[in-house]
């Protein structure tokens, strides 16, 4: 298993601790500038972009551009890239990204082929790297690295851990969180996509042992059964931090992609009573509205006093 | 997009699995002419996207020109689930001795390709308890593989040829059409021992549809949904009056949620995508106003991304040129979110600070 927080921030020892390279792969696009920018202004050490055919530029003058990833990888030794890229260009930018020994790859490209990301995640096990996304808004150690494209204000340093499938559901809760005086200690977008990189029970694993996590927030939605083996594997290690869920799409008709392509009800498969009812055994309460979300937690860490 | 049945059959076709005589149309003339073509008895089958077609009635068997002038436009009329008929399918009558389960599909949670068969078919799988299930990687079956299924299912001689055949196509069948999932159910065993696909149903990855031209013309999309794609919304038309807008699809989906707890009726569910502009919202707007049992708009949007001016922008922009004429609840969080409230001061849209506000207001609003 890798140490998700010695990847984000790594140890004391390290001359980079607290500050570690992040590759920015589409730095010149539309969307990857615009991302780039807003990371490094929230303090994330952007060291090296990299859009073929533009190698030599700089990046607002001051980040060195390269034709490839393993030149930005051979000259920064960053670990951690983050891609920008259209869908249709992400299977090769990820394997470019992970044959040149990336070994945390935050992929935010929405509509990527499964057959795309398999293959990926495929590469991504045997090099011993991990994928979040892809569709993932990022993964962030609020007030010291962001690696995605979350808006800063919702965030505040704390000590509660959010999984969650989608982005703006994410800021909504870390927001409402966040204004109860619930800050949080990393927040991972799973993805609303059908497979991922990251699936819940994998996100859940790298948070579960932090030493002083004081609770859990898993934001879930309609499809897939990722939610259920989450709450079975809170019932068989007896997790017992406060947990506390959100489901989205409960009013969502069934067999309807809905925006996501994960979202979808197939027959009962998929469906939030099924997930609802996984977590009540689990002893998760599940929030009606994401306004609910601190209030349930509140709760919970009571009865745990 | 999900296959008709007569469409996954031209895929099994192009991939050499054993099918029965069979012809689709979408009229009696039609239908007329592929009824001489194939000679009695055949069964007429309604094409729809949705399963339970046999319990609807929806599959009739037709042995003369009387039984096929009565019954091909009753199931030609027909509507299921909600689905009208896409076409009418005429497939030869088979002499079946046995009928079996093969599927391969996409499992989410062991993130590779599954082949579940069982040689208990005709009915829904999910009722089954003999099942065999085989984790095939990327979904690529080798001979091997296929053999010891066919081994587990009990199946010798010719039946046992023939289903490793038919698997492996099917396999190949998923890989390059990038399916999610490849189903022939039933799978069934003829009097001769020989394999026959009796029915099918092949659903392909939407993302990968820009690689698959081949597959276009089985896209079925209204004039709205093609309009929602191009402009990079996701767009599902419910039948309720208010039309609930918002960015990110799982935002979108709360609030769908929490206004069917209010009592409201969502009109659709339209996620305008973390790259709105102007002209997008107002090209989101202009679908709306196409819809006409709307009567009111809950916008519900948390501007990571999008700077939420742009989204007043619109508002103002599509009340200036008179394209909406309808009461606006919206709850504008974010980038810019107080300058948009200014900008939207004194029109017909109302701000409220919380997305329950904004339901409460809209449920009350609409239902008078």
């Amino acid at each position: 298993m890798i140490d998700i927080f010695k990847l984000l921030r790594g140890t004391p020892d390290e001359s980079d601790y607290k500050k570690k390279g992040v590759i920015v792969q589409g730095i010149t696009g539309a969307y990857g500038s615009v991302h780039a920018r807003n990371m490094i202004s929230y303090g994330t050490n952007i060291i090296a972009g990299v859009t073929p055919g533009k190698g030599g530029q700089k990046f607002e003058g001051k980040v060195p551009i390269y034709n490839t990833v393993k030149e930005a990888v051979d000259v920064s030794g960053a670990k951690i890239s983050i891609i920008f890229v259209p869908a249709k260009f992400f299977l090769g930018a990820a394997k470019e990204a992970l044959e040149a020994g990336i070994k945390l790859l935050v992929a935010i490209p929405e509509h990527v082929p499964v057959r795309d990301t398999m293959e990926v995640l495929d590469l991504a096990n045997k090099k011993g790297a991990i994928i979040i996304g892809p569709n993932t808004p990022g993964i962030m150690i609020p007030e010291l690295i962001k690696i995605g494209i979350m808006p800063p204000m919702p965030f505040k340093a704390g000590n509660i851990a959010v999984l969650s499938k989608s982005g703006t559901l994410l800021y909504e809760i870390a927001d409402a969180l966040t204004n109860a005086g619930f800050g949080q200690s990393i927040t991972i977008g799973i993805g609303g996509d059908p497979i991922n990189g990251t699936r819940m029970i994998d996100a859940f694993d790298m948070i579960k042992d932090i030493p002083d996590l004081e609770g859990l927030v898993i934001v879930g939605e309609i499809g897939g059964d990722s939610e259920e083996i989450l709450a079975q594997r809170i019932i068989d290690i007896g997790f017992k931090k406060p947990t506390v869920a959100y489901i989205a799409g409960r009013a969502a008709p069934k067999e309807k992609r809905m925006g996501h392509a994960g979202a979808i009800v197939m027959g009962t498969y998929g469906s939030a009573e099924s997930k609802v009812s996984m977590f009540n055994k689990a002893n998760v309460p599940v929030a009606n509205r994401p306004s609910q979300v601190p209030v349930l937690l509140a709760g919970k860490m009571q009865q745990s006093d | 997009m999900r296959l008709l049945e007569f469409q996954a059959k031209e895929l099994f076709r192009e991939y050499g699995i054993n099918l029965l005589p069979s012809k689709a149309s979408t009229t009696i003339e039609e239908g007329r002419k592929h009824a001489k073509e194939l000679g009695y008895p055949f069964v007429i089958k309604i094409q729809v996207p949705v399963g339970g077609r046999g319990k609807a009635g929806g599959i009739q068997k037709c042995q003369n020109d009387d039984e096929f002038e009565l019954k091909y436009p009753q199931v030609l009329g027909l509507t299921i689930k909600g689905e009208k008929a896409r076409a009418i399918l005429l497939e030869k009558m088979a002499d079946i001795k046995k009928e079996l389960y093969l599927s391969l599909f996409l499992n989410r949670s062991k993130r590779c390709y599954t082949i579940i068969a069982s040689p208990e078919g005709g009915v829904e799988i999910e009722s089954v308890k003999n099942q065999i299930i085989k984790e095939v990687g990327l979904g690529n079956v080798s001979e091997q593989v296929a053999r010891e299924v066919a081994k587990e299912m009990k199946l010798d001689g010719k039946a046992a040829d023939d289903f490793v055949n038919i698997l492996q196509k099917l396999a190949k069948l998923t890989v390059e059409k990038e399916a999610e999932l490849a189903e022939i159910n039933p799978l069934a065993i003829m009097q001769d021992g020989s394999l026959m696909a009796l029915d099918g149903k092949v659903v392909t990855d939407d993302n990968s549809n820009f690689r698959h031209g081949e597959l276009q013309k089985y896209q079925e999309k209204t004039e709205i949904e093609e309009r929602a794609e191009k402009s990079g919304f996701s767009l599902v038309e419910l039948d309720g009056n208010i039309a609930v807008v918002g960015n990110g699809a799982g935002l979108v989906m709360s609030t769908l949620d929490m206004l069917s707890d209010n009592g409201g009726k969502p009109a659709c569910f339209l996620d305008v995508g973390g790259g709105a502009t102007t002209e997008s919202v107002y090209e989101a707007l202009t679908l709306i106003s196409k819809m006409n049992r709307v009567k009111g708009i809950l916008v519900n949007l948390y501007g990571g991304i999008v700077k939420t001016t742009v989204v007043a922008e619109a508002f103002l922009k599509a009340y200036d040129g008179n394209l909406i004429n309808l009461p606006v609840f919206a709850r504008l969080k974010g980038t810019e979110s107080e300058k948009a409230k200014e900008m939207l001061k004194g029109s017909k849209t109302k701000i409220y600070d919380s997305v329950e506000e904004a339901i409460n207001a809209s449920v009350m609003g609409i239902k008078k």
